[in-house]
């Protein structure tokens, strides 16, 4: 807000700032956006994928031969057809691409198909005769370490710990309590799909809904033993991703039956498969203790807890250092004692979603906060606001927070808005709606607030980065510029944010934004709310060089400027192994809700009234797309509060659809009221603050606690179920 | 098994259809138009949702069978030429597009809504509206477009 270069007038409209339509949109709502799910090539086949029907076996035999004889089968395929690595992994090469000779979740890949029809590519996976020893599955994540070891160095992914203070100090008031997180799902509504196109030089073409394609293309090269430049990936249309797209899911098998056939190959996951084709939100155990002193001071934060892994790492490790770090929430606290455990077992495997460790670990600081506010006899907001953090003060792991971290001033902003009206004469305003349950009776209202804090872009030393290409011709006789990038658009709004800041950055109205793809250097992940930060940053930046060479000039003739370059953000530290201390993460974004509840006591049903929000994001570059990520974050929070879980039962999975595994419709989600500070982060291109996840954080644990207010129950499990209210 | 069917106005006919394939993968896979969307494949979602003989349906429901010498209406067919139908013209203008999946199947739910109901009540959108997953937006924009599209009717 107070940051103002001169560069940031603009002569053209469209720029930052402003809320331009999206350049994909056209497409879009005319039906004509080629999404990875749309393609087609001349000759195709479609590939098809067994999967273990075991949370945990022994493979003691594989017969293809039936299989084989299905006429229009063109390829069968195991791990022996795997010419390269048969391990891949986001952190830790773990994850067989074929299973070898054991399976270590439901719905590990076991075999390939490759037919002229989707339905006989099915019936010739059905004649794949697989024969299996069943294991008992390990599936607590409490005693997982100690129990059968999964891989080779046991069933512990990872250890966080964090030591801050004093270890044993006292407190006034002490509350404890025990939280659990369910398994959620992002359920994006685009399967996982691509076309992999073989060329007769031995080399593959790609095309594929992903979150970085880099990453995918260096671990596809290694499993078909490629080098990385015979691999060459193109983004399709992405529908949605939310951390789902992180890991690998048909990638390598698309491209094996590809090279192994000799024909351009569909994969198309349905909605049941996409349930086991990729990973969730880690389901948690937190235990955690608050002592305070009588003005409501924070004392001491001491907490474990365990976060489920699944079967194999992905994405856990970093995960598990963002509970850790973020254990103690948006709050100044002297004294912390954290241990953070990641673990293997044989649940579905588990890594990035939206609020990455920092969603499992704000339920549970959040519902200790309004713990601690009864204890005392205060109010869930003043609680907060006394212990709220603000710019200088220093996080559990030592760092300072240098910029904005406006806490309070969030939570008085949710507390000031006018509170709904009580509509109990409107049977579509009632818990149930049209379902005709309730006139009325039974339902009691309750009002909750929650604050959350997250960090922006990847921590703990790693290189972030990402690479920007901007070139500027004439076209019909004025300037034009194209951009083009690696980074993945997955639905977020990054093509029309890019389009605002050559605008802005050269006064140049036409943008053309150039498909993605790894022709060009790696645009880093679509995640942790990084992409306007990290590729808008290194976006702004090529076209500082770019306006070097233009010099003013509005005419350049023939020439072409075409400028390509890599920015980094500010370099963050390792975590200490012992104490947890360092400067691990970049910015750290914030977002306070207040949840205003009906629930029907005799059936269990709830009705969100209304959510509420404030959330601070430095300088809203596309105002209209940050209240679309607000509301869309807020939306998830909501069905991980109220009916979003993926429900297993001894590794199994029970809920594998639309119909067992409910997200928010229309008709769960309330209007909301939402302020949008803009305080400017001196360290981020335009004074940016990630907006993605923060909202996230704070919806669920504030829904929550407006249920626990109407109906005065503990409530210590999320997704809260109508049988936790009901007590039947 | 051959089927004929009026799609978009056209005439189309496809061949060596499967008995067990659905309306949604002959209009995606056999005759080109991949507008209608593959979400679920269950009827839960509405990202499919195509107008039968001017009844909005979900096409992975519907046997390609029963489609013979009847009428279909997708997303494709609803802007003429170049020009967005009002309502496509909305969900652009009110940001209610983002990764755009469940998009086609909205903007059909949403353009049979305004037919209907031409000045339609919040509650009255919501009901419409109800069988339609969004996962990206909240449904604060896509309200917001139904709206606008009805203002400007």
């Amino acid at each position: 807000m107070t940051l103002t270069p001169a560069e940031l007038t603009s002569a053209v409209s469209g720029g930052i700032g402003t809320s331009p339509q999206r350049p994909d949109g056209n497409l879009k709502v005319r039906g004509e956006f080629a999404y990875s799910s749309d393609l087609w090539h001349e000759d195709m086949i479609w590939g098809a994928t067994l999967r273990s029907p075991h949370p945990y076996a022994r493979i003691t035999s594989v017969d293809l031969t039936e299989a084989l004889k299905v006429p229009g089968v063109y390829a069968v395929l195991t791990h022996s057809d795997v010419p390269g690595r048969n391990l891949y992994g986001l952190e830790h090469k773990d994850q067989p691409v074929l299973a070898v000779d054991v399976v270590r979740y439901q719905g590990e890949p076991v075999a390939l198909v490759g037919a002229d029809h989707p339905e006989t590519a099915l019936r010739a996976m059905k004649k794949i005769v697989v024969t299996y020893d069943v294991l008992e599955p390990v599936v607590d994540m409490e005693t997982a370490a100690g129990d059968t070891p999964l891989h080779p160095g046991g069933n512990l992914v990872r250890h966080v710990p964090i030591r801050r203070g004093s270890q044993d100090v006292e407190a006034d008031v002490v509350v404890t309590g025990r939280y659990e997180v369910g398994m959620q799902d992002q359920a994006f509504l685009g399967p996982e799909s691509g076309l992999a196109v073989p060329a007769t030089d031995g080399s593959v073409d790609l095309y594929v809904a992903t979150q970085w394609l880099h990453v995918d293309r260096d671990q596809i090269a290694a499993a078909l033993g490629l080098p990385q430049e015979q691999v060459r990936l193109t983004l399709s249309g992405v529908g949605g991703a939310f951390g789902g797209r992180e890991d690998l899911s048909m990638q390598v098998h698309a491209c094996l039956l590809a090279l192994y056939t000799g024909k351009p190959v569909k994969m198309v996951y349905n909605r049941e498969e996409s349930f086991y084709g990729h990973v969730h939100r880690h389901p948690a155990v937190l235990y955690y203790e608050h002592g305070a002193d009588h003005t409501g001071k924070l004392v001491y934060v001491r907490s474990h807890m365990y976060l489920d892994g699944g079967a194999y790492a992905s994405s856990t490790p970093a995960v598990v250092a963002n509970a850790a770090t973020l254990g103690v929430g948006p709050y100044e606290v002297d004294n912390v004692t954290i241990d953070a455990y990641g673990l293997y077992t044989n649940n579905p495997p588990c890594g990035a979603m939206r609020g990455f460790g920092a969603v499992q670990a704000g339920f549970a600081y959040e519902s200790q906060m309004d713990k601690l506010a009864e204890a005392l006899g205060m109010s869930p907001v003043d609680v907060r606001i006394r212990n709220a953090m603000t710019e200088g003060s220093v996080m559990p792991t030592g760092q300072v927070v240098d910029s904005a971290a406006p806490v309070a001033q969030l939570l008085k902003l949710v507390q000031d808005k006018p509170l709904p009206a009580g509509s109990l004469t409107d049977i579509r305003e009632l818990p149930g709606g049209v379902s005709n349950t309730t006139h009325g009776e039974g339902v009691v209202r309750g009002v909750g607030y929650a604050v959350g804090i997250k960090n922006i872009c990847f921590s703990e030393g790693y290189d972030d980065y990402s690479t920007a290409r901007v070139r500027v011709s004439m076209v019909n006789g004025s300037l034009a510029a194209a951009v083009h990038t690696a980074a993945c658009e997955v639905g977020q709004g990054l093509v029309t944010i890019m389009q605002q800041i050559v605008r802005t950055e050269l006064g140049i109205e036409r943008v053309t934004v150039l498909p993605m793809d790894t022709t060009i250097g790696n645009g880093g992940s679509t995640s942790a709310s990084r992409q306007t930060y990290v590729t808008g940053g290194a976006v702004k930046a090529a076209c500082a060089l770019v306006r070097d060479r233009l010099a003013g000039r509005t005419d350049i003739g023939d020439e072409v400027i075409d400028e390509t370059t890599e920015w980094r953000h500010r370099a963050t530290e390792a975590l200490d192994p012992v104490t947890g201390q360092g400067n691990a993460h970049v910015q750290y974004g914030f977002a306070a809700h207040r949840a205003v509840v009906d629930v029907d006591v005799d059936l269990g049903l709830v009705r969100v009234v209304s959510l509420d929000c404030a959330q601070d994001v430095g300088k809203a570059l596309n105002p209209q797309a940050v209240l679309g990520q607000i509301q869309g974050g807020s939306a998830q929070g909501l069905g991980l509060a109220v009916m979003e879980e993926i429900q297993t039962s001894g590794g199994k999975v029970r809920n594998p659809s639309f119909t067992d595994y409910l997200i928010p419709t229309v008709l769960d989600m309330p209007p909301m009221s939402i302020d949008v500070l803009e305080l400017a982060d001196p360290h981020a291109p335009y004074g940016i603050r990630g907006v993605g996840e923060p909202p996230t954080i704070s919806s669920t644990p504030a829904i929550v606690a407006a249920i626990r207010a109407a109906t005065g129950l503990a409530l210590t499990r999320v997704p809260v179920r109508p049988e936790h209210l009901t007590g039947t | 098994m051959r089927v004929n069917v009026t799609v978009n106005g056209e005439q189309r006919q496809a061949d060596d259809v499967w008995e067990g394939e659905s309306l949604l993968f002959v209009l995606r896979e056999r005759l080109g138009l991949p507008g209608s969307k593959n979400a679920c494949e269950q009827g839960e979602c509405g990202s499919c949702t195509v107008y039968l003989d001017s009844v909005p349906v979900c096409a992975c429901l519907v046997a390609a069978g029963q489609v013979q010498d009847r009428d279909v209406r997708t997303v494709e067919g609803l802007a003429d030429g170049d020009t967005l139908d009002p309502v496509q013209e909305a969900f652009v203008e009110a940001g209610a597009v983002q990764c755009g999946f469940c998009t086609p199947g909205l903007v059909v739910a949403a353009h049979d809504l305004l037919d209907r109901v031409p000045k339609p009540s919040d509650p009255e959108i919501r009901e419409a509206l109800a069988g339609n997953l969004c996962r990206c937006t909240g449904y604060e924009k896509i309200l917001d477009a139904v709206r606008l599209a009805a203002s400007r009717r």
